[in-house]
C-alpha cells in the first residue's frame, strides 16, 4: 500500500504566492499502478469500443467482428482483474486523483469482480449468438454499439465504490437497454418497452430519492465511508427509512414480488439475443446493488428487515414459478423463471451470514449463465419448430437430438438438480435457512425447485418429446453461431456443477468480504481515515 | 425555509403519484417528469438552503467560518436533470410511437405483448 505515499510537496508549490499548499491532503500523488488501471479498464474499454462502433455505422458488416473481439477482450480484462483481486485483495482507483471520500472511487472487490466476469462471459456468448439473430437492419439500428454501452453500464455498476455513481451507471445501462428492447420496432416490442421503460425509470428515480436522503444523512457518497459512518449514526438517523427505500428500488430493478410486473410484460418481445442478455444481466445488477447496499453498508438494517425480505422472497419464488406454470409461450415462461430465481437470491439476502450471502451470490452467478442459455434455447426452438408456443411446438427432439440434450441439461440446471450449477447454491441456501431456524423458508425454496422441475419438465415433454401432429417439413439448418454459445454456457453450467470448489471458495471469500468490509475500507483509505 | 421546501417536495410527490396512477400514458409521462423534479428539489433541500453565503474559505482559515449551502447536491441535481431530461425525451417519442402504432394511449388496452385470452398450456398430449 505504498501508492498513497505522501510527499512533502512544499517544493512543488514554490512558484505560488499563497502559502505553500500540502497537496497530499487532497490528492493521490503517486501515479496509479498497472493493477489499479485494471479497475477502470473494463468500463473504458467498453465505452471506447461503443464509440468506435458508432463511428463505423456505415460499415455494419464489420460490427460483429469488432464487438466479439472486444467482448472477448472484456472477458480477458475481467479475468485478470479477478485474479488480481484474489491475489491481493480489493483494488481501488480514484477519479481525478482526489482522495476519497471526495473523489469518486472505483473499487473492485471479489463480489464485483466475480459478477463482472460472469457478465462479460454472458455478453460474449450473446455477441456470438447475435451473428445469426441480428440482421443488417438491426446492425444499422445500432445493436452492437448499444451492446457495448450496456456492458459499460453493467460493469461500471459492479465496479463503482460511490453510491451516486452507481445511479449513473444504472441510467447508462437503462438507456441502452431501451434501445435494445425496441430494436425492430414491432408492435409487441413497443408495447413491452412502454411498460419496461416507465416502471424502470420509476425504480431508478426511487433509487435517486434514497441516495438524496443518504447524502443528507451521511454527508458522503463513498461506500467505504458510509459503511464506517453508519455505526455512529445508527442511534439517531433514519437509516431504516434508507434501507426500506433501497430495498424497494433495487427490488423493483431485480423484479421481486410485488414490483415484478414489468419483466413478464417485456422480456419476451425483443430479439432473442436481447432477451438473453437482459435475463443474464439486468435483474442481476439490481440484486448486486441490493447485496452491496444492504449487506455491506447497512447490515444491521438488513437484519431488521430480514423477515420482510424473507416474505417477499417466498412470494417472489412462488408467484414466479406459478406464473411459469400458467404460460404457454416459451419466452414468457422463462421470464417467470427469472423472477422465481430472484426470489431464491432474495431468500439468501434475507437469511444473511456467510452461508446465505454466499448462496445468494452463487445463485445469482448461476442464474446469469443458465437463464441466458435458456433464452438461447428458446430462440433455437423457435427456429426449428417455427413457433414460440408450447401448444404448437413439438418434435424438437426428433429434429435435433444434440440441441434437445443441451436443453434438458439446462432444464435440470434451472430446477436446481445435480449435477449442474443450480444444485450447490440451492443446497447452501436451504442449509443457511435451516441453520437460523427458518424451516418455512427452506420449505419454500424446495417447493419452488420442485414446481420449477414440473414447469420445465412439461416444457420438455411438450416441445421436445411430443410427436409432431402435422407433417414435418425439412428441418431448417441451424447456424453454428446459435448452437455454439448455447453449448458453451451449458458446458460451463455442467463444469461448475461437477467441480464447484474453486468458485465456491472464491464466493465464500467474497461473502466474508461483504460481511466484514475492512479489506474494502483499507483499499479505499490506506493508512486510516482522513481527518 | 427547509420546512417549506419539504412541504413543496411533498406536494410534488403527491402530484407525481396521482398522475402516474392514471391509465393514460401521457399523464403517466407528466407524472414521471414531475417526479424527477420532486427528487431534484429533495436533493437541493438536503444540501442546506442558504441565501448569499459563498462557500469560500478565508486565507487564514482552514474551514468555513459559518454554514453555507453544500455545492455537491447541486452537482448531483445537474447530473440528474440531464439524465431525466434525456429519459423524458425518449419516453415521449416512445409514447408517440405507441399511440401511433397501437392506436391507443390507454395502458389497459395495450395488450399486444400480453394478449387477454391466451390458450392455457396443454394438460396432456
Amino acid at each position: 500500500m505504498s501508492r498513497r505515499h505522501r510527499w512533502d510537496t512544499d517544493c512543488v508549490m514554490a512558484a505560488s504566492t499563497s502559502p505553500p499548499l500540502d497537496l497530499s491532503a487532497a490528492l493521490v500523488l503517486a501515479p496509479p499502478t498497472a493493477a489499479e488501471w485494471l479497475v477502470i479498464l473494463p468500463v473504458v474499454w467498453c465505452l471506447i469500443l461503443g464509440a468506435l462502433l458508432v463511428m463505423m455505422r456505415r460499415n455494419v458488416s464489420l460490427h460483429p467482428v469488432i464487438a466479439i473481439v472486444g467482448l472477448a477482450g472484456l472477458v480477458g480484462i475481467d479475468g485478470l482483474l479477478l485474479l488480481e483481486v484474489i491475489r491481493n485483495g480489493p483494488l481501488t482507483m480514484v477519479m481525478g486523483r482526489w482522495l476519497p471520500p471526495f473523489g469518486i472511487a472505483f473499487t473492485a472487490d471479489l463480489t464485483g469482480a466475480l459478477f463482472a466476469l460472469i457478465a462479460a462471459l454472458v455478453a460474449l456468448a450473446a455477441g456470438v449468438f447475435s451473428i445469426a439473430d441480428i440482421n443488417d437492419s438491426g446492425r444499422r439500428y445500432g445493436f452492437y454499439p448499444l451492446l457495448m454501452v450496456l456492458m459499460a453500464g453493467v460493469t461500471g455498476a459492479f465496479m463503482t465504490g460511490d453510491v451516486f455513481n452507481l445511479y449513473v451507471w444504472f441510467e447508462v445501462l437503462l438507456i441502452s437497454s431501451f434501445g435494445l428492447l425496441v430494436l425492430g420496432s414491432e408492435h409487441e416490442q413497443i408495447d413491452g418497452t412502454v411498460k419496461y421503460g416507465f416502471l424502470n425509470l420509476v425504480a431508478t428515480t426511487l433509487f435517486l430519492v434514497a441516495t438524496g436522503y443518504l447524502y443528507a444523512v451521511f454527508g458522503t457518497l463513498n461506500m467505504a465511508d458510509i459503511a464506517r459512518k453508519a455505526e455512529g449514526l445508527r442511534s439517531n438517523a433514519p437509516l431504516m427509512t434508507l434501507a426500506g427505500l433501497y430495498t424497494l428500488a433495487f427490488g423493483m430493478k431485480a423484479a421481486a414480488f410485488p414490483v415484478n410486473f414489468w419483466l413478464p410484460a417485456s422480456y419476451h418481445t425483443p430479439r432473442v439475443v436481447v432477451s438473453a442478455l437482459f435475463a443474464g444481466l439486468l435483474t442481476k445488477v439490481g440484486i448486486y446493488a441490493l447485496i452491496r447496499v444492504m449487506v455491506m453498508l447497512l447490515p444491521v438494517e438488513r437484519e431488521e428487515l430480514s423477515f420482510v425480505l424473507a416474505i417477499a422472497a417466498s412470494l417472489t419464488m412462488i408467484v414466479g414459478v406459478l406464473g411459469a406454470l400458467a404460460q404457454s409461450d416459451f419466452r414468457r415462461l422463462l421470464g417467470f423463471l427469472i423472477i422465481s430465481g430472484i426470489g431464491s437470491i432474495l431468500a439468501g439476502i434475507a437469511v444473511g451470514g456467510p452461508g446465505g450471502i454466499g448462496g445468494a451470490i452463487f445463485y445469482a452467478l448461476h442464474s446469469m449463465l443458465v437463464m441466458t442459455a435458456l433464452y438461447f434455447a428458446s430462440g433455437i426452438a423457435m427456429r426449428l419448430g417455427a413457433s414460440a408456443s408450447i401448444v404448437t411446438l413439438a418434435g424438437l427432439y426428433r429434429r435435433h437430438v444434440g440441441f434437445a440434450a443441451l436443453s434438458l441439461m439446462l432444464c435440470f440446471a434451472v430446477s436446481g438438480l445435480p449435477p449442474f450449477s443450480g444444485f450447490w447454491p440451492k443446497v447452501m441456501l436451504v442449509k443457511a435457512a435451516l441453520d437460523i431456524g427458518a424451516w418455512w423458508l427452506a420449505a419454500v425454496l424446495l417447493l419452488a425447485g420442485f414446481l420449477t422441475t414440473i414447469a420445465t419438465g412439461r416444457l420438455f415433454l411438450l416441445a421436445y418429446w411430443r410427436e409432431q401432429a402435422v407433417a414435418v417439413g425439412e428441418t431448417p439448418p441451424l447456424p453454428a453461431a446459435t448452437l455454439a454459445p448455447l453449448a458453451a454456457l451449458t458446458l460451463l453450467t455442467l463444469v461448475l456443477g461437477l467441480y464447484p470448489e474453486p468458485l465456491l471458495a472464491t464466493i465464500q471469500d467474497a461473502a466474508a468480504g461483504l460481511d466484514d468490509p475492512s479489506a474494502y475500507r483499507e483499499s479505499v483509505f490506506p493508512g486510516g481515515w482522513p481527518q | 425555509m427547509e420546512a417549506w421546501f419539504a412541504l413543496l417536495v411533498g406536494v410534488f410527490f403527491t402530484v407525481a403519484v396521482y398522475l402516474m396512477l392514471s391509465k393514460f400514458i401521457i399523464r403517466v409521462l407528466l407524472g414521471v417528469a414531475v417526479l424527477g423534479n420532486a427528487v431534484n428539489l429533495l436533493i437541493f433541500t438536503g444540501g442546506r438552503l442558504m441565501r448569499g453565503v459563498p462557500p469560500v474559505i478565508a486565507d487564514d482559515a482552514q474551514v468555513l467560518a459559518g454554514p453555507a449551502a453544500n455545492a455537491l447536491p447541486q452537482a448531483l441535481i445537474l447530473t440528474a436533470i440531464v439524465i431525466s431530461f434525456s429519459f423524458f425525451a425518449f419516453l415521449l417519442v416512445l409514447s408517440w410511437r405507441a399511440y401511433d402504432d397501437l392506436e391507443t394511449d390507454n395502458t389497459d388496452e395495450m395488450r399486444v405483448a400480453e394478449p387477454v385470452n391466451e390458450p392455457a398450456p396443454p394438460l396432456g398430449y
